[in-house]
């Protein structure tokens, strides 16, 4: 039942998402066309807005709400982030989605990415398999 | 009323990317978890499919909190979708729209285009690419990024991870490639 109030976290960021349209195949193709400013407002913003939290969060020691310490593991440099950033790009500008959207674009009543969703798994599937013969 | 009215309208860009944002926090402090989306596919494998990989051989229900994060998504989709929405077309820049309409693409009635997002394209080439091939590339992109928008270029952003910069100036480059160059081309070389 803990995990409860994670759902209910992920209900109003579907929301969100929705509303903003970044779920939106059009919003992606504007984006990478540069032809409108949204997407980039809407993630510029949320950077900005994740920058003062932390820095909130750190500088008041704010802890969570069963009162234990918040730590942000930070983030390991490996080729990875290039290879498979360039590869997620292409699959994002033609899915018009990255996952969390992939679910959103699901309940909004677009059924066939659910389609997308399991290739989507399954190609993370296959990145486990040739995880130890990948650069 | 009016206030469903107000909500109902396509939100600014400024108040979606606070709301986007706030996320972050709204996450650490519920229970110190890292705002990211893409391990969710992870989970799934390790619990469905981890066919003695080494990489699925984890204890993933320690992060079930983010598979009931993703079907909140899910659910969020679905109520915005069907009781948050104007009913109104989505207002798409017009050097856009010029180039869609070259793709077949004229219907705006909605986020995603029907000619392409439909069920009966499944087994034409739009199916393969758009559904198929670009969630695989999703899937195994994000994957071997270790993370997606929201892990690299929004959390890890926010905590000014510079190989999170490296991901999110990759994941652009390679989006400017597909969208101006690989999927222009697609339609010319299938159409």
């Amino acid at each position: 039942m803990k995990n409860i109030k994670y759902l209910v976290a992920g209900v109003f960021f579907g929301i969100v998402l929705v509303k903003a349209q970044v779920i939106s195949w059009f919003r992606i193709q504007e984006m990478f066309q540069l032809t409108s400013f949204h997407m980039y407002g809407v993630i510029g913003t949320a950077v900005v807005t994740g920058i003062i939290s932390l820095q909130l969060i750190k500088r008041f020691n704010i802890k969570t709400i069963a009162g234990d310490p918040i730590a942000v593991v930070p983030k390991t440099f490996n080729k990875g982030q290039i290879i498979g950033g360039l590869i997620f790009g292409i699959g994002w500008a033609i899915t018009g989605a990255c996952p969390g959207p992939l679910f959103a674009q699901i309940g909004t009543g677009f059924t066939v990415v659910a389609i997308t969703l399991l290739s989507a798994i399954a190609g993370t599937w296959v990145f486990g398999a040739l995880k130890s013969r990948l650069p | 009323m009016q206030l469903l009215k107000f909500i109902q309208q396509p939100w600014h860009w400024s108040v979606s990317g606070l709301l986007i944002g706030l996320t972050v926090p709204l996450l650490l402090i519920l229970g110190n978890k890292a705002f990211g989306i893409s391990s969710s596919l992870r989970h799934i494998c390790a619990a469905c499919f981890p066919a003695d990989i080494s990489f699925f051989k984890y204890d993933w229900k320690k992060e079930s909190w983010n598979l009931f994060f993703v079907a909140g998504i899910a659910l969020g989709g679905f109520l915005a979708g069907h009781y948050l929405q104007d009913g109104q077309d989505i207002q798409v820049a017009a050097a856009t729209q010029q180039r869609l309409a070259a793709y077949g693409v004229h219907d705006y009635s909605a986020l995603l285009p029907p000619e392409i997002f439909s069920w009966s394209n499944l087994f034409t080439w739009k199916g393969l690419i758009f559904f198929i091939g670009g969630g695989f590339l999703v899937g195994f992109g994000t994957r071997y990024a270790g993370g997606c928008t929201s892990g690299h270029s929004i959390m890890g952003l926010s905590n000014l991870q510079w190989p999170s910069l490296v991901a999110t100036m990759c994941f652009m480059a390679g989006g400017f490639f597909s969208a101006n160059i690989l999927i222009p081309h697609l339609f010319k070389w299938f159409e």
